[in-house]
């Protein structure tokens, strides 16, 4: 990727044959990594270096990689994907809450992980204009005219659904939270009110996908969020 | 009344209602009124179907007509309870209330009329009301009725006004803890009247009671007495209901009373005065029987009756306490100053010639000057209690003559006027004087002061007859001599006296300490025990020892069972210690519950609960009469059940101990084996990854080998993942985390993680529109979806079809998976979700069995069921339902309400 080269990514993780693979990966494409075994390193890296992605362990030795989350997001607009255990979901929330982009299961398929990468580098230098019309998939949404098109005709939303659609739209190819969805389109009174989302997030696909049950559009993280898939 | 707000009655209602619901005990209510007639038994009959006209279960206990029929009317249609027979040999077959038969109906309410009954020889309790306290203490409300002259502090008010004295009371604590009390009044007129009519007995009872009882100066007086009685109880409510909400205690401040408890035949008399003395000054009080040791020597009626008027004292809500000391009057002032006591109740005491000090009211007054004194005037129709009748009851009994003593004595005066008559030239008289005093002196120190008074008078005698001029003659010359005489005599007695005081004190001294040092071995030698055996030996033992008594003891085992320790003994009941167990109270001899029984049992009451039964058999059944015995074999009991608390503690320590080490060391290996054995799988996959996209490309042979490295390490991760998440799953500290769910979101989201799994096959969705949430962990059911489909990739064919379908029941959801492959093996539909087992032996497709295993811990965890079977069409179908709960959350919008809103 042409963007990306010579770009740094900051790559924190204490496995050292994990951290090899992610950088030869990355490095394969374009990009110039920055290594750290711990937090305390990475912190200091964060200090030291301007930074296009950061890719985050949660389960440092020394330490709670969500502070690591936390300090880049303060500085960078860059994005982040966190390397997380398995069935640790309220450990990846809160790396979610904190302002990461999104996370990646140990182990992982490295091609998959690359994906990831060039979606949300994608995202993130998009120009977005607050006009432009947003297509995913078969799926149109004109934020302009307050529009939502499948297949070439309009949908019918609810000002909810639109505000839930429109939510996701934004942080499109991020993972968002429960919570986060919460408060962004109901406000800080329903914050608890997981059901809420989930009859919503119901309804929303029974009009935008093709086979609700199986969604392509809005993918449902278990124990996490959901995600609308960008491109 | 204060300008406090009157109380709101309904509030105080309510409060008491609140408190009473609280303590899961029924309510009680009493129709009082003040004669046999006035209607109370009506009354409540009339109210009872009331109740159950509202529909509250009602049944009549005991409901006593005496034949009339008006009352008797009221009966029809009420649940009678059927009585308990009790046989006694040729006698004919007596019928009372059956307490178990009420206790096992458990009505919400039930009547027992007449209160003050006592029941017949073979019931559990001698009295009804004990019944009654049993029926509310197991939660059911009782209805009943009480005449005026069955409560025990006006017992004898009531009898001195009618001349008839009744024989059935009822302690009036009980009485004022009733919840309500329904005053059921009729005028005196009113009743003679019904009398007349006939409608309260019978003609020729009717003639006999209205000449005796029935007289109307005595219906007046009674009436009043149950009017004021009633109002008494309203107005202590009330200051109850005060004295709550009020900052200050109202009467925690004020000193009690103090009532001493003498030998005469008035002390109950005047220990009910006390108990109504008491009661009116809203103050608790102390009863005391000061045993002196003349007392002490008394004949055992004399003092067994003595000691009910302590128990009465007891039952009337008095502290109580027998305190030997030969001295009353100081025993009485130190009692009443350790104890903040500044009223003093006590009967009547003539002063006699005996007594110089003065009556024990006196000696009160002049050495505590600021006790206040009551003096109880005497009951009323006892004026005449002779002189004799006095003497009588105070006599003591000549048991504890010591002729020994006597002859001792008399032998040493013989001695001395043999050794001193010689000797009369030599010696001075006044120094003879000395030697016989010195005489009086050694016998009252050794013999006491019954040898001592015999000794100073022969002595006198000798002395007169040998030494005296004239000698060998009774005549006195001089009357000095009168003096010496009289001298002798005074030390003898004197000396006497005091050593007898002073031996008196020291039995009682080393009397009290053996008790304490019994008390300090016991305690001792079961703080050294840890073991429940070796406790209740050495408990038993020193019980058996200090009592004289056959001991047993009951155990608390597990599962609530009361276990004899030791073998059994003739007349060892379980069941009454099983009711003792369960009561917390004691049972058996001496007790108010199955008083027949030759066991006594008593509940080891802990600080926690209730650790087990002493059963003792003491070999003189008077020890429960006494109640320093009682008291001591309490704080051995209580030693006891400390100690077997302890031991119970320990072991419940010791196992918590055990737990949390195997729980830390489990955890510790899970997570170290999670992490240590995920993360060199992860980066042996990561690096196979790597190694395939390497530049420049590998040549065909390399990547396959590649691609298998790969596909072997993905393998082994999956295996780790379920051993792990099996071992985490069972481990007891396992939690759901869970919320509603949506179950078609779950299955979207299972199917795209078994994409790769599922490969080309044909994968279908029969999942109906607004499904119910359900209640449950979204990660784990997920993974219980996963692991079925990948399953039916595993044993199916590449291009099979598998359907995944959802079904909502009455109560729970269903979700199966099927496929059309070649389905299980007959017969092993059950097995497949054991542990490492799989429906295909030694085949080569991976895995070690765990799947479903995992998919069945994880379904019956959230309070499911999984099943698998081969469906009509061929292949396998694999079901799992999880319960819906009743409700849905409250604020769900529903699909379609949504759009109608906006």
């Amino acid at each position: 990727m042409i963007e990306t080269l010579g770009a740094n990514a900051l790559v924190i993780e204490d496995d050292s044959n994990i951290r090899r693979s992610v950088r030869s990966a990355l490095e394969m494409n374009g990009w110039s990594v920055l290594e750290a075994e711990t937090l305390a390193s990475g912190m200091a890296a964060v200090a030291a270096h301007h930074l296009a992605l950061a890719v985050i362990d949660l389960g440092l030795p020394d330490g709670d990689g969500v502070a690591l989350v936390r300090s880049v997001r303060e500085r960078f607009q860059a994005p982040i994907i966190v390397l997380s255990a398995r069935a640790e979901e309220h450990h990846k929330v809160r790396a979610l809450d904190a302002g990461a982009d999104d996370y990646v299961e140990k182990p992982f398929r490295v091609a998959e992980f690359l994906a990831r990468v060039r979606a949300h580098i994608r995202r993130s230098g998009a120009t977005s204009s607050a006009e432009a019309v947003i297509t995913v998939g078969n799926v149109e949404f004109d934020p302009g005219a307050r529009l939502v098109r499948k297949n070439g005709s309009e949908v019918r939303l609810t000002r909810t659904q639109y505000k839930l659609f429109a939510f996701l739209v934004a942080n499109a190819g991020r993972v968002l939270t429960h919570r986060q969805l919460l408060l962004g389109v109901w406000g800080p009174a329903r914050v608890e009110h997981g059901h809420y989302l989930r009859v919503y997030m119901a309804s929303l696909r029974q009009k935008l996908e093709d086979d609700p049950a199986r969604p392509k559009l809005i993918t449902t993280e278990t124990g996490v969020g959901y995600r609308l898939v960008s491109g | 009344m204060t300008t406090d707000a009157r109380p709101d009655p309904d509030e105080l209602v309510e409060r008491i209602r609140q408190e009473a619901r609280q303590a899961g005990r029924g309510r009680l209510r009493i129709y009082f009124g003040s004669a046999a007639g006035v209607g109370k038994t009506y009354a409540m009959l009339v109210a009872a179907r009331a109740r159950k006209a509202a529909g509250t279960d009602v049944v009549a206990g005991v409901i006593e007509t005496h034949g009339r029929a008006e009352t008797a009317a009221q009966l029809a249609g009420l649940e009678l309870l059927p009585r308990r027979g009790i046989a006694r040999a040729d006698r004919p077959l007596l019928t009372e209330f059956d307490l178990d038969g009420a206790l096992a109906r458990k009505p919400a309410l039930i009547l027992v009329d007449e209160l003050a009954h006592s029941n017949v020889a073979g019931s559990r309790h001698p009295k009804r009301w004990q019944d009654v306290d049993e029926l509310l203490a197991s939660g059911i409300d009782v209805w009943t009725t009480l005449n005026v002259q069955h409560l025990e502090t006006l017992n004898d008010i009531v009898g001195g006004i009618t001349g008839i004295r009744v024989h059935e009371t009822l302690p009036d604590t009980f009485f004022d803890a009733a919840d309500e009390v329904v005053l059921v009044d009729t005028p005196a007129d009113e009743l003679l009247g019904r009398l007349k009519a006939g409608k309260v007995y019978g003609e020729a009872q009717a003639e006999r009671a209205a000449a005796n009882f029935f007289r109307k100066g005595n219906l007046m007086a009674l009436r009043e007495l149950a009017l004021r009685r009633t109002a008494d109880r309203v107005e202590d409510d009330v200051q109850t209901y005060r004295a709550d909400r009020s900052i200050t205690p109202v009467w925690k401040t004020e000193s009690a009373i103090l009532c001493c408890i003498g030998p005469g035949r008035s002390a109950e008399h005047v220990v009910r005065s006390a108990a109504l003395l008491a009661q009116q000054l809203a103050v608790s009080w102390h009863a005391v029987y000061i045993e002196t040791p003349r007392l002490q020597r008394l004949a055992g009626d004399a003092r067994r009756r003595i000691l009910l008027v302590v128990e009465l004292a007891e039952q009337l809500g008095a502290r109580t306490a027998v305190l030997p000391s030969s001295d009353v009057a100081a025993a009485l002032i130190d009692y009443a100053r350790d104890n903040n006591l500044s009223k003093v109740v006590m009967g009547h005491n003539r002063a006699s010639f005996w007594r110089p000090a003065g009556t024990l009211a006196q000696q009160l007054g002049q050495r505590a000057a600021d006790v206040d004194l009551i003096e109880i005037g005497a009951p009323p129709g006892t004026v005449a209690t002779t002189a004799a009748g006095r003497r009588a009851d105070a006599k003591p009994v000549a048991a504890n003559w010591r002729p020994t003593g006597y002859a001792l004595g008399l032998v040493a005066c013989g001695l001395l006027t043999a050794l001193v008559v010689p000797l009369e030239g030599v010696l001075d008289q006044a120094n003879i004087v000395m030697l016989y005093l010195l005489l009086v002196l050694g016998v009252a120190m050794r013999y006491g002061r019954g040898p001592a008074v015999l000794c100073a008078v022969v002595n006198v005698v000798a002395f007169d007859y040998f030494l005296v001029p004239p000698k060998l003659s009774f005549a006195v010359s001089d009357v000095q001599y009168v003096l010496t005489f009289g001298v002798m005599l005074a030390v003898g007695l004197i000396v006497g006296q005091l050593t007898a005081g002073l031996r008196f004190q020291a039995r009682i001294a080393v009397h009290r300490e053996r008790r304490s040092h019994a008390l300090f071995e016991v305690a001792r030698d079961l703080s050294a025990e840890l073991v429940v055996e070796q406790v209740v030996e050495t408990a038993a033992k020193a019980i058996a020892r200090e009592f004289h008594a056959e001991v047993r003891m009951f155990v608390l085992a597990e599962d609530d069972r009361l276990a004899l320790v030791g073998s059994t003994c003739a007349g060892l009941d379980a069941g009454t210690a099983r009711w003792a167990f369960d009561h917390a109270e004691p049972a058996g001899l001496g007790t108010d519950t199955i008083p027949g029984s030759a066991w006594h049992y008593l509940p080891l009451k802990a600080s926690m609960r209730t650790r087990g039964v002493l059963a003792l058999q003491p070999e003189s059944p008077r020890l429960f009469a006494v109640p320093e015995q009682r008291r001591q074999l309490q704080t051995f009991a209580a030693l006891a059940a400390i100690a077997l608390e302890r031991v119970h503690y320990v072991d419940v320590a010791q196992k918590a101990t055990v737990q949390i080490e195997s729980e830390r060391l489990r955890n510790s290996l899970l997570s170290a084996l999670s992490h240590d054995l995920r993360t060199p799988l992860a980066g042996l996959s990561g690096l196979a990854e790597s190694l395939q996209l390497t530049e420049p490309p590998l040549s065909g042979e390399q990547k396959d080998l590649c691609e298998k490295l790969d596909a072997a390490a993905r393998r082994m991760t999956m295996q780790v993942s379920n051993l792990l998440d099996m071992a985490r799953i069972e481990s007891p500290e396992f939690r759901l985390a869970s919320d509603w769910n949506s179950i078609e979101e779950i299955i979207g989201s299972a199917i795209r993680i078994s994409e790769w799994a599922l490969a080309s096959r044909d994968v279908t969705t029969d999942v109906p529109r607004d499904l119910p949430l359900v209640k449950c962990d979204a990660v784990l059911i997920e993974r219980v979806v996963v692991n079925l489909l990948e399953n039916a990739a595993k044993y199916t064919p590449a291009d099979a079809c598998v359907r995944i379908a959802a079904r909502v029941g009455a109560t729970e959801l269903s979700v199966s998976v099927a496929d059309n492959g070649p389905g299980i093996p007959a017969g092993r539909e059950k097995s497949i979700f054991t542990k490492f087992t799989r429906g295909v032996r030694e085949s080569s497709t991976s895995g070690v069995g765990l799947g479903l295993a995992i998919c069945k811990a994880i379904v019956e965890a959230h309070g499911g069921r999984i099943g698998a079977a081969n469906h009509a069409g061929g292949g396998a179908v694999v079901t799992f339902s999880l319960p819906l709960p009743s409700e849905q959350p409250q604020d769900r919008p529903a699909l379609d309400a949504i759009e109608e809103v906006e």
